[in-house]
């Protein structure tokens, strides 16, 4: 797998958690190398494991399996060649932004003389000069990240880790963030070898980058990987730019397979648990709203991230659930009304109910979780044992993530009931209302 | 902005503010020099000798003397507490051990330790170095506790995202301890070590007289000074000695908490720009005066530099985010886990040993000491929930009244319980019930200001939009107090109980049994117990009513505070 000319590699890499008796995979079983010169981004629905393999390539964490070479070498501990540049920037907030860069190499043992004038030129070339003498809290979000920028470069990495470095900045920072680092990069200004960038923005991902590493998540592991063959600087609107991003969407939002394989089976039964989407019933019909206004009541799945103004990752949930629910289908990156979903959109806040409970009824999860409501005395179930029951199939927080899911769709739908402040969940026709009054959890709450 | 500092930076800025502030500093340095010369050289032969004397001259030194015996113990709590608190927050093993510990050692009524820490020093050092070191142990043991959690607690809530910057940045451990672990804790460190004093003037008063069997012992110092006014029933020597204490304490609020507060503000977390940071005008006016200004360029920028460049230049570069635990280290920790295992074995088996002579009637006595003394800490805390709630939340939703009460009340705070506590005798003593009622007094001085603080800052954190909600509903005044007031205070309000309940406990050894003017008052309860036990040399029973003590304030953090605390967070904190 590796060559020669790779800076980095990875070796069918492994991350393992083990909760109760099953071992649950957050990578399984990548390899990747990393060449010379490359802008290489990892995307992927979040939980794929991209974050924990930056920290692998890193050396912040160890691989439960699996090699990490640099430049042929195993890494052992922290990579003393790769920096990071942070989603949430991780400056220090009591350091001026001179002292925040200069802390890098201080650390890296530079005399105060040669220290004091490297930050300041750092800091010229990312163009915070002026900024100096500031505090973190006075800056815009652009311009923290700039100085976590201008501290990654502070100490000549060949490798430049980025973790989501756009995401937590505002749209208009963002982009010129993103112009500013690409001229760094594409003019040689920095020492820098190769990059790598994490993202769940595909857009960003097209935009910036050689190579797109396609992620997928349940378990962790490289679904495909796409050559980016655009020229610098690439232009959004161009055929070829949206079709690329149309591909990758394709990629994650698969294809819609017959309903037994979408549904999946339930806890406890062979086969394949379906995960429900963190998603709540509102934002649904939002997006089959925006569906039906289209013509031929379907869409490019890439566009709507845009109209509909959020990320890809809500979107790919978004249309995952409604795939899940019959309400759509998906094929090559476009999704379409079914006649259900049709109906759907147009119907009244009362009928939406109907439509929905019934399908939601369905899914394998609810209805598991339906039955053994139903299987109790007093038509109650404690959150706990849900919890645990579900423990066998997903890690805890997956498991903890499915129940509040089941809970906003259940309330939406009036199929079950959940008592907060007593934490089980209930039949409302069963007559188990909180006993407490004003001070219930039989109101249909939408978050 | 930065620009605007440029701008600044140019012409030389308000000058007058400078000309003063080095007038304050140069002023300042030499009543330090002379103050300190003075009590050097001419230490009248009264304030030695182991009488102590009443007369006004003497205060000045005995007001040093408590103060210099409050910074040692300070020292001490410091010094316990970094290492202590590094090795619960970086070392799994060693946590499960440390924490628990530090849990049972804060319950630890503190009283019932001086005996044992004064016999055990007396019988190997000189009496008069014994005693002072027993009286600088208990003031620690009353500041170190709350100092070592917030310490751990930063060190452990330090964010992921600081740590893995210092990691990918290969930080050694003296750059990770200036740049983040200290700055992160700093605003934490120094509200503790402001508790922690006021905690520690509470038990100076006690600590300064004592007598165990038939031994007394007496160093001079302020609490002293009290108490032999109070015995002596002179009101110009307790009003004077109450003004001392009063003097000493806004002093060292003046010149160093509140410019500590201030200057530690740097160190919130926070991103955005925050409104009503603290101010001090000690700290203007050093940050002011060129001649700070000036021996930190010529001394210490240099000193420091030169201290960092020589640490860093002998620590490795990490290689790892956790820590990284050497063989050394990890050898240290087991053979510290197996000595600390030989010692518990060892001192249980003598509790065991002594415990056992404990007659059953003794047993009985405790139980119902418990009840008692239960008894006085629920009303005394009724009593304090009673008038901080209607105060505090007057003073917390209004900005006009808080303007002028809080200075006062915060003086009013700052003067240990304990000190005024031989007055509160002389006055209700007499009284049908009286040692009782000063009991549950004395309890609920030490105590309420834990509450009333609480409550303020439950009252400011009630939102805005909130309040006015209730006012356009037009809610009649219960009903507001019942579904806003109330319920947002309730979380604060039980920070509060559980702190000042678990003082109020203490409290009880000094509050149920005094002797003064060769008069004993007591009435029964635990604390009465104990201080008896002490007085009268009855290890066995002192450790039984210790013990029973401990657990019973244990049993109650952990069965009803935590459950009602529990319920507060999740319910009633507003986000």
């Amino acid at each position: 797998m590796a060559t020669n000319g790779d800076l980095l590699a990875l070796e069918h890499v492994n991350q393992v958690y083990t909760s109760g008796e099953r071992p649950f995979f957050a990578i399984q079983d990548v390899s990747l190398a990393l060449r010379e010169g490359e802008f290489v981004t990892l995307v992927g629905p979040s939980g794929c494991g991209k974050s924990t393999l930056l920290r692998i390539i890193t050396g912040l964490q160890r691989p439960s399996e699996g090699r990490v070479l640099y430049r042929g070498q195993p890494l052992r501990g922290i990579n003393p060649h790769a920096t990071i540049v942070f989603q949430t920037f991780a400056l220090f907030p009591w350091l001026t932004v001179l002292q925040n860069v200069d802390v890098a190499l201080k650390a890296r043992g530079l005399p105060p003389t040669l220290r004091t004038a490297r930050a300041l030129d750092l800091l010229d070339r990312v163009g915070l000069d002026g900024f100096e003498g500031a505090y973190p809290r006075e800056l815009s979000g652009g311009m923290r990240q700039k100085v976590g920028f201008a501290r990654a470069m502070a100490v000549d990495p060949e490798l430049l880790c980025l973790d989501e470095p756009f995401s937590a900045l505002d749209v208009l920072s963002a982009e010129a963030l993103r112009g500013e680092l690409l001229e760094l990069w594409t003019t040689g200004k920095i020492p820098t070898r190769a990059i790598l960038m994490v993202t769940h923005n595909i857009e960003e991902a097209v935009f910036m980058a050689d190579r797109i590493v396609v992620m997928q998540k349940d378990p962790g592991l490289v679904v495909t990987e796409r050559q980016v063959h655009l020229h610098h600087p690439r232009q959004r609107k161009a055929p070829e730019f949206l079709e690329m991003v149309d591909r990758v969407y394709a990629t994650l939002a698969g294809q819609t397979e017959p309903e037994h394989i979408e549904l999946g089976s339930a806890p406890g039964e062979p086969g394949r648990t379906r995960p429900l989407p963190h998603t709540t019933i509102t934002d649904l019909a939002g997006l089959l709203e925006q569906v039906a206004n289209k013509p031929g009541d379907r869409a490019d799945i890439y566009r709507l991230a845009e109209e509909l103004g959020i990320d890809s990752d809500h979107l790919l949930r978004l249309t995952e659930a409604a795939e899940l629910l019959g309400f759509a289908t998906i094929t090559g990156g476009d999704i379409a009304l079914t006649p259900l979903g049709e109906t759907f959109a147009e119907a009244s806040i009362l009928a939406r109910k109907e439509i929905c409970a019934t399908r939601i009824r369905r899914v394998p999860l609810v209805r598991w979780l339906l039955s053994m409501l139903q299987a109790t005395h007093e038509k109650r179930l404690e959150r706990g044992v849900a919890q645990t029951a579900l423990e066998l199939d997903f890690p805890p927080e997956v498991a903890a993530r499915q129940l509040e899911t089941i809970v906003d769709w259940g309330r939406y739908t009036e199929l079950l009931a959940y008592d907060d402040t007593r934490d089980y969940f209930y039949l409302e026709a069963a007559g188990a209302a909180p006993t407490i009054p004003g001070n219930s959890g039989t109101a249909v709450h939408e978050k | 902005m930065p620009q605007t500092r440029h701008v600044f930076r140019v012409a030389s800025p308000m000058r007058r503010t400078a000309m003063w502030a080095d007038a304050v500093v140069v002023v300042g340095l030499a009543v330090l020099l002379y103050a300190g010369v003075r009590l050097a050289l001419g230490a009248p032969p009264a304030i030695r000798g182991p009488e102590i004397s009443l007369a006004p001259t003497a205060l000045p030194w005995y007001a040093g003397l408590s103060l210099l015996r409050m910074l040692a113990a300070f020292m001490l709590s410091l010094l316990f507490t970094l290492p202590y608190g590094y090795l619960a927050a970086r070392n799994r093993r060693a946590e499960h051990v440390l924490l628990p510990l530090l849990d049972v050692l804060q319950s630890v009524p503190i009283l019932s330790f001086l005996p044992v820490v004064l016999l055990s020093l007396t019988a190997i050092l000189p009496e008069r170095l014994a005693v002072e070191l027993a009286a600088i142990v208990l003031i620690f043991t009353s500041q170190a506790w709350n100092l070592t959690f917030a310490w751990y607690q930063a060190l452990t809530t330090i964010p992921l995202e600081l740590r893995e910057a210092s990691a990918a940045f290969r930080f050694q451990p003296w750059l990770r301890l200036t740049t983040i672990e200290l700055p992160f804790a700093a605003l934490s460190l120094v509200w503790n070590s402001v508790m922690s004093w006021a905690g520690g003037w509470f038990f100076l008063m006690a600590a300064e007289i004592f007598s165990v069997g038939r031994r007394n012992f007496r160093l001079p110092g302020l609490g002293a000074y009290l108490q032999a006014a109070a015995s002596q029933g002179d009101a110009g020597a307790i009003l004077r000695g109450v003004g001392a204490l009063v003097l000493v304490i806004v002093l060292l609020d003046q010149l160093v908490w509140r410019p500590l507060l201030a200057w530690a503000d740097r160190f919130k977390l926070e991103m955005v720009e925050g409104e009503g940071t603290p101010t001090s005008w000690f700290l203007t006016a050093l940050r002011d005066a060129r001649v700070v200004a000036w021996a930190g360029r010529a001394v210490g920028g240099p000193a420091l530099g030169l201290l960092d460049a020589w640490l860093l230049a002998r620590m490795p570069s990490p290689t790892h985010l956790g820590e990284n635990t050497g063989y050394a280290a990890r050898w240290g920790i087991h053979a510290l886990s197996v000595s600390g295992a030989l010692v518990l074995a060892y001192g249980g088996l003598r509790a065991a040993a002594l415990l056992i002579a404990v007659p059953l009637a003794a047993w009985a006595d405790i139980a119902t000491g418990l009840l008692l003394t239960l008894g006085r800490v629920v009303v005394a805390l009724a009593l304090a929930v009673a008038w901080t709630v209607p105060l505090g939340v007057a003073i917390g939703s209004s900005p006009r009244l808080a303007a002028w009460v809080q200075p006062l009340v915060q003086i009013a705070a700052s003067v240990p319980a304990t000190a005024l506590f031989p007055i509160l005798l002389l006055g209700v003593a007499r009284l049908p019930g009286g040692v009782n009622l000063a009991a549950v007094l004395l309890m609920l001085m030490g105590t309420q200001w834990y509450l009333l603080f609480n409550v303020i800052a439950g009252a400011a954190a009630i939102p805005q939009d909130l309040k006015l909600t209730t006012a356009l509903l037009r809610l009649s005044r219960w009903d507001r107090w019942r579904t806003l007031i109330l319920p947002a205070l309730f979380p604060f309000l039980v920070t509060g109980a559980i702190t000042a309940g678990g003082g109020a406990w203490n409290a009880s050894i000094i509050a149920e049994h005094a002797e003064f003017g060769g008069q004993v008052l007591s009435t029964p309860g635990i604390g009465s117990l104990i201080a008896e036990a002490t007085a009268a040399g009855d290890y066995p029973l002192l450790l039984a009513a210790t013990l029973a003590m401990i657990v019973a304030v244990v049993l109650l953090n952990r069965l009803v505070w935590r459950r009602i605390y529990r319920y507060a967070e999740d319910r009633c904190r507003l986000e």
